[in-house]
């Protein structure tokens, strides 16, 4: 075996990283832009012994995702705005129960309908907050094609480890953008694994250790005879509203991820060192940015680059340090200042924070991200 | 007895249940359905949504899944089609089922998948104190309904069986025989299969429209019943407005997961390195 060369879309490559990783089962409900996933598992997942259903709403798509995973086997769906609105309880059950999912979101313009086959960056906020309560999430935001296939395989091993949703949040250009992707020989691929209990003796589904631990996860149907409820539970899995019980579980839940925020950041930089001006974004935006970074760069402008691949856990702490030189932060995005949001409040360090925000269905231009940066500096 | 106890988990009773309530009568046939055609409980998953009759899965020693409101087919369709071999119980309400949850109802009915669901009806969400539901009899009274409710309700049945469904089938809390067999029937059937179980709630409808306590509520719904075989042979004018009670519907369709195993092994016809995974475990007794 060798490496694989193609021409692929982002969808695409979406797709082959999923499969690479061990998906069997996928639920999705027709939503443009993410699309080509559903057709290309429909395809794919019968030739592995996987399994593809097209259900009657998003909803039914990440239940059934959900009640596949219990089973043991490796789940995703993929979906856009309106669908990932509609899978946030979904979600939030997903959190409370431990249940590893993965969701392909392929942002599009928002709010509602919006402008369906246009690229926007709105759900960086929703990935986090769209379900209710404190609840673990964790979300990743590929800027390229190989990118594509490296997060999402990276969000399998993730959400298998931590038994936690991970979202791939992706938009409509990255996921239908062609580029030519080299791939690692596929038997160089180790297959996630979740962390699995060693008998039913005495098994307790949410027995973990206080510190973040992750509980192991017997699948159905092994004899474990387990409750998985999305009522607030002890360690046995029984419904509880003992205060001292919801309050260690929510912690840990909550914890099991934030205590990890400094190893799950993943990120490029450019220049940051000397940097008079940082300019932070992700997904196709950074793109642009990037281009616009190193022109004016050129044209002797102390500018750098951070493109931040985790969004959630927002990597506060080494946002922090990698801006530490910077005088001014910009931050290109395709929505009025999301992720602008979290740099203000908790990576900045005092340094001004320009929202460059659009909202009319275009990819920045590397111009318009180089005309900011000069109207900053 | 003691036999029928070993299918709860002890240690999880009592149950939260009012008295006089029609989900333990319901839950107490399923069990019996599931101990006369000797399931494996290792291997038996039951699936529930939100309100009272969901909170049943709670007490059941068996893989249990309680899940969203309205989402428990789906889950459930989840569990059936990635593991074909497990035996999938829905267990859901009358709210769950046909108001938050109609559409995955009907469409699992239409896939015809080997899953069985019990919808406990009471007419009414308990869980939230006596709303109306589409299951209120217009005319009948609820806690969002203080007039009178003016709109019609299901026929859940027919419903069930015009979208697909390949065994349905309702009985009573009164009947409970009647219950306990055509759960084990439904269990049975390859297919969608479907038991309405009419169930009373005597501390929220029984008493919003002063039918009275538990076994008022319960002679209320005998009352409006009527055996489809002995309705057979009635005249038109004797089983106007009864419910119909039996065996209702049954018909040989192919089953999805099934359906979905054939399209691997055609698959597979061409290209024999593709791979055919019909589960890591399963139920010994397969449905007819």
């Amino acid at each position: 075996m060798a490496e694989i060369i193609k021409l692929m879309q982002g969808n695409e490559a979406c797709t082959m990283a999923a499969i690479a990783a061990g998906l069997r089962f996928y639920a999705g409900y027709p939503i443009t832009p993410s699309t080509e996933i559903a057709e290309m598992c429909s395809e794919e997942l019968p030739k592995v012994g996987g399994r593809f259903i097209q259900m009657e709403d998003e909803i039914g798509s990440i239940s059934a995702c959900i009640g596949a995973s219990l089973t043991g086997v490796k789940a995703m769906t993929a979906t856009s705005g309106p669908g990932f609105s509609l899978m946030q309880e979904a979600i939030g059950y997903a959190g409370l129960c431990e249940i590893p999912v993965v969701i392909i979101d392929v942002q599009r313009v928002g709010p509602s309908t919006g402008m369906p086959t246009s690229p926007a960056q709105g759900d960086v906020m929703q990935a986090r907050w769209g379900t209710h309560g404190d609840h673990p999430i964790i979300a990743l935001a590929p800027g390229n094609v190989r990118e594509c296939f490296e997060l999402t395989f990276r969000a399998f091993e993730l959400s298998e480890k931590y038994r936690v949703p991970v979202i791939v949040l992706t938009d409509e250009v990255i996921g239908h953008m062609r580029e030519k992707v080299v791939l690692p020989d596929p038997s160089s691929y180790t297959i996630p694994m979740r962390p699995m209990p060693e008998s039913p003796e005495g098994y307790k589904p949410y027995a973990a250790d206080p510190n973040g631990g992750v509980p192991p996860m017997a699948p159905f149907g092994m004899g474990y005879r387990w409750h998985c409820t999305g009522l607030t539970h002890d360690e046995n899995g029984a419904p509880t509203s003992k205060p001292s019980v919801a309050e260690a579980l929510t912690r840990r839940l909550y914890l099991k991820i934030e205590n990890r925020t400094s190893e799950l950041a993943d990120y490029f930089a450019e220049q940051l060192e000397d940097c008079d001006l940082a300019v932070v974004s992700f997904g196709s935006s950074a793109m642009a940015s990037l281009s616009a970074v190193r022109r004016a760069r050129n044209e002797g402008y102390k500018v750098g680059m951070l493109r931040l691949k985790t969004i959630w856990p927002f990597p506060t702490k080494t946002v922090k340090s990698l801006l530490a030189h910077a005088k001014k932060i910009l931050v290109p995005e395709m929505n009025l200042g999301q992720l602008a949001l979290e740099i203000e409040r908790s990576a900045g360090c005092g340094q001004p924070v320009i929202r460059l925000g659009k909202a009319n269905g275009e990819l920045f231009h590397p111009d318009e991200v180089f005309a900011a940066i000069k109207e900053a500096l | 007895m003691a036999e029928f106890l070993s299918y709860f988990r002890r240690d999880r009773l009592p149950h939260i249940w009012c008295p006089g309530c029609g989900n333990g009568t319901v839950t107490g046939a399923l069990v019996r359905a599931i101990d006369k055609l000797g399931l494996d409980k290792n291997n038996t998953v039951i699936v529930s949504g939100i309100g009272c009759s969901s909170r049943s899965v709670g007490y059941l020693d068996f893989d249990t899944l309680h899940t969203t409101h309205g989402r428990a087919i789906a889950f459930a369709t989840g569990v059936k089609l990635a593991n074909p071999k497990l035996k999938v119980v829905v267990i859901t309400g009358d709210g769950d089922c046909a108001a938050i949850g109609g559409n995955h109802f009907i469409h699992a009915a239409r896939r015809n998948i080997d899953i069985t669901v019990i919808i406990i009806n009471n007419d009414t969400y308990g869980m939230t104190n006596g709303q109306a539901s589409p299951m209120t009899p217009r005319g009948m009274f609820g806690t969002t309904a203080p007039y009178g409710n003016i709109e019609y309700n299901f026929d859940l049945c027919e419903l069930a069986k015009a979208a697909g469904a390949t065994y349905v089938a309702r009985a009573t809390t009164y009947h409970y025989v009647l219950l306990e067999d055509l759960i084990a029937k439904a269990i049975m059937h390859k297919g969608f299969s479907v038991v309405e179980a009419l169930s009373q709630c005597p501390t929220y409808f029984g008493r919003k429209n002063k039918i009275g306590g538990a076994v008022e509520t319960l002679n209320w719904i005998k009352d409006q019943t009527i055996n489809v075989k002995a309705a057979a042979s009635l005249p038109q004018e004797k089983r106007e407005g009864k419910i119909l009670i039996g065996e209702l519907y049954k018909s040989a369709k192919a089953e999805f997961t099934e359906q979905y195993l054939e399209l691997i092994d055609r698959l597979r016809e061409a290209d024999p390195s593709y791979i055919r995974n019909e589960g890591e475990s399963g139920c010994e007794l397969n449905s007819d």
